[in-house]
């Protein structure tokens, strides 16, 4: 048996060992850490004609049987010794921090983190369903159809499997599909390059947890093989860069989950006391190593944007790179260097436009871009802008940045475009009001919480159970009319 | 299992020894005024050097320079007329999926010669014999159609043809209209499904890509499909594992080949478990070599099992072409019966691990 782990492909839940394999590799030393198959279009394309059996077999159980069973799934991935390749290996939930941080970066005490986000959606799958379904009795949902609160109701789904074409940066990011095992909808995972880890894992807890395997597919593979995920699975979930998501933003079949653009508001009414929101304001922008698009990326003020620029830079400028086991560590290290070098010259280039100034240059005591014990780290970047029209002013970047911006008030919800989570700090009931009018929040949070909160009940970033199944109207003649 | 197919060194030097005096001729035929063609003959008038002279062995073709396929793009096509052919019309081949000039190469028995030797490489029970076959592929203005059509001809049997334009396919993946290339995908499939359900059809010549979305729409088994000839594109070994156990579900002859207008045909041998389903493909010897060089050094084979650029030589009398650079990279193996010279593995595009090269569906 090799030592090496191989993570095969899972072609329904069976094994597929391919002739095609991709290193997994350390991001500090390069050395291989595991070998992932990769399969050809042709293999999905197969595989995706037989996922109505996928569904069947999760049709076998019933809803409430399969939120329990996400709980027990949940143990598992948290603490169970799981199935890892096809050479009989296993993988411990140390191995699976320590692997996982070696090779995407993440320290272990964020991955750690993201471990326990994604155990708590699993165990509180009772409180998402019912979040993302609005209450609807599960026999209902098991039906398809039924009457509740005096209203008939009936759905079909949209699709017999998920797609899902997913990223690297994070971890939690898997937390999103997990509704549809429950929702009884297989899915259909292209991992990210660097983090085979997560997904597989999730796959083989809720075996181990005795989800049917058929109603799991995990396949590595290359451009044309996402591209026929997204075309043939009836509905997906894509993650990319905007010219990812721009490419599939008209298309109601594929959910597009690209740059948040997530946004700390500060009103005028609060905008004296920001000394008191400093931490939060820093924890929106740094926590999970600046990684996720709930991460706020800018700073939205009134008045004393300087000051709080500043503070700011104080707080996070002088945060460096840790070892992967020091549990103070912030930051995370880039599974590809090139990656780092196009951000730090991304941003050096904006600096180049007048109307903006990066503050943390001062307290870093050195370059943004460092290596640390063979890993490529950005360091945390704070950039003051005099306007939104300033191009460093509304970035998002896949470390701990943010612009603070100077914008009026009535000015601010014209100016900061889509924003996936925001969190306003103000008590000004005519702002609130247009905070809640305006159509361009995916998620917000009115007072100091931070816009890394996760509401299981609520979900953002778009609905899994509508997107997975479709209200339809349905007529049934009653038993005494002839049993139909 | 190695050892049964291993070749004998002295069958080695035999086709070694073969090779030279074959080549002997073809320099002796294409440099002799009396039987050469206008570009070789005023080649060497300027190369201040005889050929005729010089070249005794495969080793002094290194004496020419790499052959360079604009030639075949910028001159007339009667430049290439060997003397001893002249007044007999000839066929005009094209090369390749891209746009723009064509490059041409003119010929007259060549094809036939390759295919005829290639029928003896066909099993009956997979090709039978007095049957039907069908070509989905580039037909046009390719060598490949006449090709197709003389093979099956050869065995008794008559042809059914599809074509598929595949410089319209390069088109619209650069210019990334996949919706566009799969419709034409669709157009051109669809077609064959009409032609196999309507006909009897045993053998079968198509593009890897094309195949496989044929046999998403039917059962090719079924539809009496007992052998497929391919070609046209890079198959790594787990795509060629896809076509046998998914594809053609083990159940259907599959003969992966390697050409080009400007070789003819070279043939693979059958695959053993210890492949690993890695192809390895052996040139139609003497009429055309093929060499896996260092690509910084060309001069120089790259040892076996390394990877090295693709070069080509075609000898026969009706073309003569030294030390062709394809774009093309391969591992160098080994001979394996029943080829006693080296063969390529794995091609694929050169640099095809640096650069997303456009390959479609041809």
């Amino acid at each position: 048996m090799s030592e090496l782990p191989h993570i095969p492909a899972l072609r329904r839940g069976r094994a597929y060992e391919s002739l095609d394999q991709l290193p997994v590799r350390d991001h500090r030393t390069g050395e291989v850490k595991a070998t992932v198959s990769t399969v050809n279009a042709g293999v999905l394309r197969k595989d995706l004609a037989r996922m109505g059996e996928g569904r069947a077999a999760l049709k076998r159980f019933t809803t409430a049987e399969l939120v329990a069973l996400c709980g027990r799934a949940a143990g598992h991935f948290l603490d169970g010794t799981l199935p890892l390749g096809t050479g009989g290996q296993t993988q411990s939930p140390a191995q699976y921090v320590q692997t996982l941080a070696t090779t995407s970066g993440l320290p272990w005490v964020l991955v750690r983190r993201n471990m326990r986000k994604i155990h708590a959606a699993l165990t509180a799958m009772d409180v998402v369903l019912r979040g993302l379904t609005r209450g609807i009795a599960w026999d209902i949902l098991d039906r398809g159809y039924g009457e509740q609160d005096g209203l008939r109701l009936s759905f079909h789904p949209a699709t017999q499997a998920l797609g899902l074409v997913m990223p690297s940066n994070s971890p939690a990011v898997n937390s999103l599909w997990l509704p549809a095992i429950p929702l009884k909808v297989p899915v259909v995972i292209k991992p990210g390059r660097d983090e085979p880890w997560t997904p597989y894992r999730l796959v083989q807890a809720f075996i181990a947890a005795g989800a049917p395997p058929e109603a799991f597919g995990f396949y590595p593979t290359d451009h044309e093989g996402a591209a026929e995920i997204l075309r043939l699975c009836g509905r997906a979930l894509v993650f990319g860069d905007q010219s990812t998501t721009a490419q599939y933003a008209r298309n109601p079949a594929i959910q597009v989950h690209g740059p948040g653009f997530s946004k700390v508001l500060i009103g005028a009414d609060q905008s004296e006391r920001w000394p008191e929101f400093l931490e939060l304001l820093a924890g929106t922008i740094a926590d999970n190593g600046g990684r996720s698009c709930i991460n706020a990326s800018a700073i939205v003020v009134p008045s004393h944007a300087a000051e709080i620029a500043e503070a700011l830079a104080r707080r996070l400028g002088p945060v460096q790179p840790a070892k992967p086991e020091d549990p103070q560590a912030q930051l995370a290290g880039f599974a590809n260097p090139k990656m780092a070098e196009g951000i730090d010259a991304a941003i050096e280039a904006g600096l180049q436009t007048p109307g903006a100034r990066e503050v943390t240059a001062a307290h870093r005591g050195g370059p943004r871009r460092v290596v640390f014990e063979g890993g490529t780290y950005l360091r945390p970047t704070i950039v003051l802008c005099d306007s939104f029209a300033h191009p460093l002013a509304n970035r998002e970047f896949l470390f701990p940045y943010a612009s603070v911006v100077t914008v009026p008030q009535p000015d601010m919800l014209q100016q900061i475009g889509p924003s996936l989570a925001v969190t306003a700090l103000t008590k000004d009931p005519a702002f609130i009001e247009q905070l809640l009018e305006c159509p361009l929040i995916e998620r917000l949070n009115l007072g100091p919480i931070s816009t890394m909160n996760v509401a299981w009940d609520q979900p953002h970033e778009g609905n899994m159970f509508e997107f997975l199944y479709q209200r339809r109207s349905l007529e049934r003649a009653d038993a005494r009319s002839g049993g139909w | 299992m190695e050892s049964s197919l291993a070749v004998d060194p002295g069958a080695t030097q035999a086709a070694q020894a073969a090779l030279d005096a074959h080549l002997r001729d073809i320099i002796q035929w294409h440099f002799s005024p009396e039987t050469g063609c206008p570009v070789w003959l005023e080649w060497a008038g300027q190369a201040g050097w005889d050929p005729r002279r010089e070249v005794r062995t495969v080793a002094d073709l290194q004496r020419f320079p790499h052959f360079q396929d604009e030639w075949l793009r910028d001159r007339q096509p009667e430049v290439w007329v060997p003397r001893a052919y002249q007044g007999r019309p000839f066929n005009i081949f094209e090369t390749g999926g891209t746009t723009g000039m064509p490059k041409q190469r003119i010929g007259w028995e060549d094809y036939k010669v390759d295919y005829s030797e290639f029928s003896t490489k066909l099993a009956d029970e997979h090709f039978p014999r007095q049957h039907y076959w069908l070509m989905m592929g580039p037909t046009g203005p390719r060598r490949l159609r006449l090709a197709i059509e003389h093979l099956a001809n050869v065995r008794g049997s008559s042809c059914y043809f599809i074509d598929l334009d595949p410089r319209w396919v390069k088109k619209m993946i650069a210019e990334k209209r996949s919706d566009a290339a799969r419709a034409y995908m669709d157009h051109v499939v669809e077609q064959a499904v009409t032609i196999l359900k309507h006909r009897r059809v045993s053998g079968l010549f198509t593009t890897p890509k094309l195949l496989e979305a044929l046999a998403e729409k039917l059962d090719l088994y079924a539809a009496g499909i007992r052998g497929v000839f391919c070609g046209g594109t890079t198959m790594t070994p787990q795509y060629i594992r896809f076509v046998v156990e998914e594809v053609l579900e083990g159940r259907i002859g599959f003969y992966p080949t390697y050409g080009n207008t400007l070789m003819g045909l070279a043939a693979s041998v059958p695959l053993r478990p210890e492949d690993h389903y890695s192809i390895t493909y052996y040139a139609p010897q003497p009429r055309a070599v093929l060499r896996v060089v260092d690509p910084a050094n060309t001069g120089r084979l790259v040892e076996y099992g390394a990877w090295g650029r693709v070069e080509l030589t075609t000898m026969t009398k009706e073309f003569f072409m030294p030390r062709f650079l394809e774009r093309d990279e391969a591992i160098r193996r080994p001979p394996r019966a029943p080829y006693a010279w080296d063969g390529v593995g794995d091609v694929r595009p050169f640099g095809a691990l640096e650069k997303n090269i456009v390959e479609g569906v041809y």
